[in-house]
């Protein structure tokens, strides 16, 4: 039987990754995410694992290790944040163009400089583009039921990509909540056995991992490679229908919290999400049709859906925690956007908030919606982007 | 990727640019990236192997410990073999000249030699 | 929102003060409630001024901001009041519990609180004289139960005597000395 512990989110993930019991671990520690890969080690050393723990010099060295575990053929993991995610850059698009099905948690952190530990998307928003998949978690319970959904996701037959499991740096890897754990032998038979189609070390079969592509083939492989991401929805959605089977819990590919009736809508990830639901339901008691997108996939981009869910709203915020420095907004509201372009128009605004671990309360969010009141009212948007909670 | 052969699209192909056949680099014939064709001298060689550890296109054919020949299907002409080579039997010749001597002899010479018993190759 | 209960806790770097905020969570999370616990993370030095939090509730908590109107203030360091404003945002009728050897009204001078409650307890005597150091924050838990009956004395003495067993298998007398802290707070705290 699952049971409901008090559990940081650090610990709830590398409790799944315990239960998951990769073949290789390779890591390097950084905060917010070192304790992670440190109570993970713990696990190695007591045997509660089979787990190849790598210990390396880097984050490149750590993507680098677990790369090479992969394409042998070993259900392979790591975790970073911030700088280490930084550091891993051209090997994360490796692993995304070697089609390896890594899955990594990563704990968001700001990105220097100046230097910062504490929380915002710039990491794993810079790698958006790098081919892995993206799921976003609001708590602890969601980090720990995505990271061992995304196992069965990055490695189904039809993906083969790569999978980021990403969740509030601080807020949730160090606040201390409730999550419900699964049963060691749940989450085993859940996850199962990776069953590689080519592996480096399948000698009957051999496979040249890693060959020089040029011109005349490069094009076609990438081609690939965005067709795979077409097919992750489907499977995101089949995998969390299983998922539900063994936790009681449901997931989609984003969620909507009583927005089918909301004129105002606001789009948000990750831990701000829960603050946002406390404050429509606060709202919606004072009348106003407010209502809440919160993305869990964020790559791919679950477009078609979205729109369908925002079509017809009066005014819509997206609220990003990372600066695109585009002058254009941030990069969730970018896609947004652009994913709203051909829907009736509802009118659009963008805020940075919380960049570098910046608190955003109830009222700050509250205040969101009072301008998408206004904005709705008059039609009129003054101010496309704004910066939510900073000193003017 | 084989630059030869037929050239099939993204739906047909190993994903992630993996290659599923061992040893297809065989097939990718390089032999006629040469200027420089190393000529060797059988009479002078003493089969000590030199030629075969350089070579970095493992273009020296052997057969049971002796040299026997060179693979033109592959060698690329860089003449490490006849620079290593102690007992100077190698020769490094323009693929012109002996092509132009090759067309005059009486309908000898595929510009690549037959590899002489390729199964036989030191690889 | 509004069953949640909201606490500050105010403290010095190495007074335990995340370290209390965490064993009352897992505390309540082990009667049934949905918690939060978590510090505002700052330099973390030895000494300097920390605040920690916990939201304890029937329903699942959502909201992950800190808690800015706290319904109870912890102050586990007495010297921190006049320099850090302990009373920031802290409603009328707030549940005020301070490290002291003062009388509640004499603290509720210190606070220039009108409303609400002053509870005081000297744990920092009792945590020298149970446990042989100057470790406010286990005695501290002991006086917030007893303030806010938040739960049962013995429930929490149960949890947090398993967390310890876990944490000191080597060290029983660590164990005793906490527990017989909290026991002596939860007696000796004062009301107006």
């Amino acid at each position: 039987m699952s049971k409901r512990v008090a559990i940081t989110g650090n610990e709830a993930v590398a409790q799944a990754m315990r239960q998951i019991n990769p073949d290789v671990v390779a890591a390097y520690p950084i905060t917010p995410q070192t304790e992670i890969v440190q109570i993970f080690s713990t696990f190695v050393a007591d045997g509660n694992v089979d787990t190849e723990f790598v210990t390396v010099e880097s984050e490149h060295s750590a993507m680098s290790a677990t790369i090479g575990a992969s394409a042998a053929g070993a259900r392979a993991m790591t975790a970073t944040s911030s700088q280490g995610l930084a550091l891993m850059w051209e090997m994360l698009y490796i692993a995304a163009g070697l089609r390896l099905p890594i899955v990594a948690p990563v704990v968001n952190r700001a990105l220097s400089a100046p230097i910062n530990i504490h929380c915002d998307h710039s990491d794993t928003m810079g790698a958006r583009d790098s081919g892995w998949v993206q799921i976003y978690s609001e708590n602890a319970q969601e980090a720990y039921d995505n990271l061992i959904q995304a196992v069965r996701i990055a490695e189904h037959a039809d993906v083969q990509i790569p999978a980021m499991v990403c969740m509030d740096g601080f807020i949730v890897s160090h606040g201390m909540e409730n999550a419900e754990l699964l049963d060691d032998h749940v989450v085993r038979s859940f996850v199962g056995q990776r069953t590689p189609r080519h592996s480096l070390l399948d000698v009957d079969n051999p496979a040249t991992f890693g060959a020089l592509d040029f011109a005349d083939w490069y094009f076609e492989h990438r081609r690939q490679l965005a067709d795979a991401q077409t097919y992750v929805k489907g499977v995101v959605l089949d995998v969390a229908k299983e998922f539900a089977k063994i936790s009681g819990r449901n997931y989609g590919l984003f969620e909507s919290y009583r927005l089918d009736d909301a004129e105002l809508a606001v789009v948000v990830l990750n831990s701000a999400a829960g603050t946002a639901k406390a404050v429509v339901d606060d709202l919606r008691q004072q009348g106003m049709k407010a209502g809440l997108l919160k993305i869990r996939l964020f790559r791919p981009f679950p477009h078609d859906e979205i729109v369908a869910a925002l079509a017809g709203k009066k005014a819509i915020a997206v609220l990003d925690r990372a600066d695109g420095l585009s002058t254009m907004g941030g990069p969730v509201f970018v896609d947004v956007r652009s994913a709203m372009y051909d829907a009736p128009g509802p009118k659009m605004v963008n805020y940075i908030y919380g960049l570098g671990g910046r608190d955003v309360d109830t009222e700050q969010i509250a205040g969101v919606y009072w301008d998408l009141a206004r904005i709705a009212e008059t039609g009129k948007v003054t101010s496309p982007v704004t910066y939510l909670g900073v000193r003017e | 990727m084989s630059a030869n052969g037929k050239q099939k699209g993204w739906k047909d192909v190993p994903i992630g640019g993996l290659i599923l056949e061992a040893g297809s680099s065989d097939k990718y014939e390089t032999g006629d990236w040469r200027t420089y064709r190393p000529v060797w001298d059988q009479e002078k060689c003493r089969h000590c192997m030199i030629c075969w550890i350089y070579c970095p296109d493992s273009s020296i054919l052997v057969r049971e410990g002796k040299v026997v020949g060179i693979d033109y299907k592959h060698c690329k002409g860089c003449g490490i073999c006849a620079h290593e080579c102690p007992a100077k039997c190698i020769d490094m010749r323009l693929e012109t000249e002996l092509e132009a001597g090759e067309a005059e002899g009486a309908g000898a010479g595929a510009r690549c030699c037959a590899k002489s018993g390729g199964e036989a190759g030191g690889k | 929102m509004a069953q949640m209960l909201e606490i500050r806790w105010h403290g010095r770097g190495g007074q335990g003060a995340k370290t209390a905020a965490i064993l009352l969570g897992e505390a309540a999370s082990s009667v049934g409630k949905y918690i939060q616990a978590f510090p505002e993370y700052g330099p973390e030095r030895m000494g300097a001024p920390v605040l920690a939090f916990n939201r304890i509730s029937d329903e699942p908590v959502r909201v992950h901001c800190h808690v800015s109107n706290p319904r109870i203030v912890v102050v586990l360091d007495p010297t921190l009041i006049g320099k850090n404003d302990v009373t920031s945002g802290v409603p009328e009728d707030g549940i005020y519990l301070v490290n002291t050897n003062l009388t509640p009204a004499e603290m509720r001078a210190k606070l220039k609180v009108k409303g609400g409650k002053v509870y005081t307890v000297d744990a920092t005597q009792i945590s020298i004289d149970t446990i042989g150091r100057a470790i406010p924050n286990t005695p501290m838990m002991g006086a917030l139960l007893r303030a806010t009956g938040l739960m049962s004395l013995e429930e929490f003495v149960a949890d947090t005597r398993h967390k310890l067993e876990m944490k000191f298998r080597s060290k029983p007398e660590v164990i005793g000395g906490n527990i017989k802290a909290i026991e002596r707070a939860y007696q000796e705290v004062q009301s107006e």
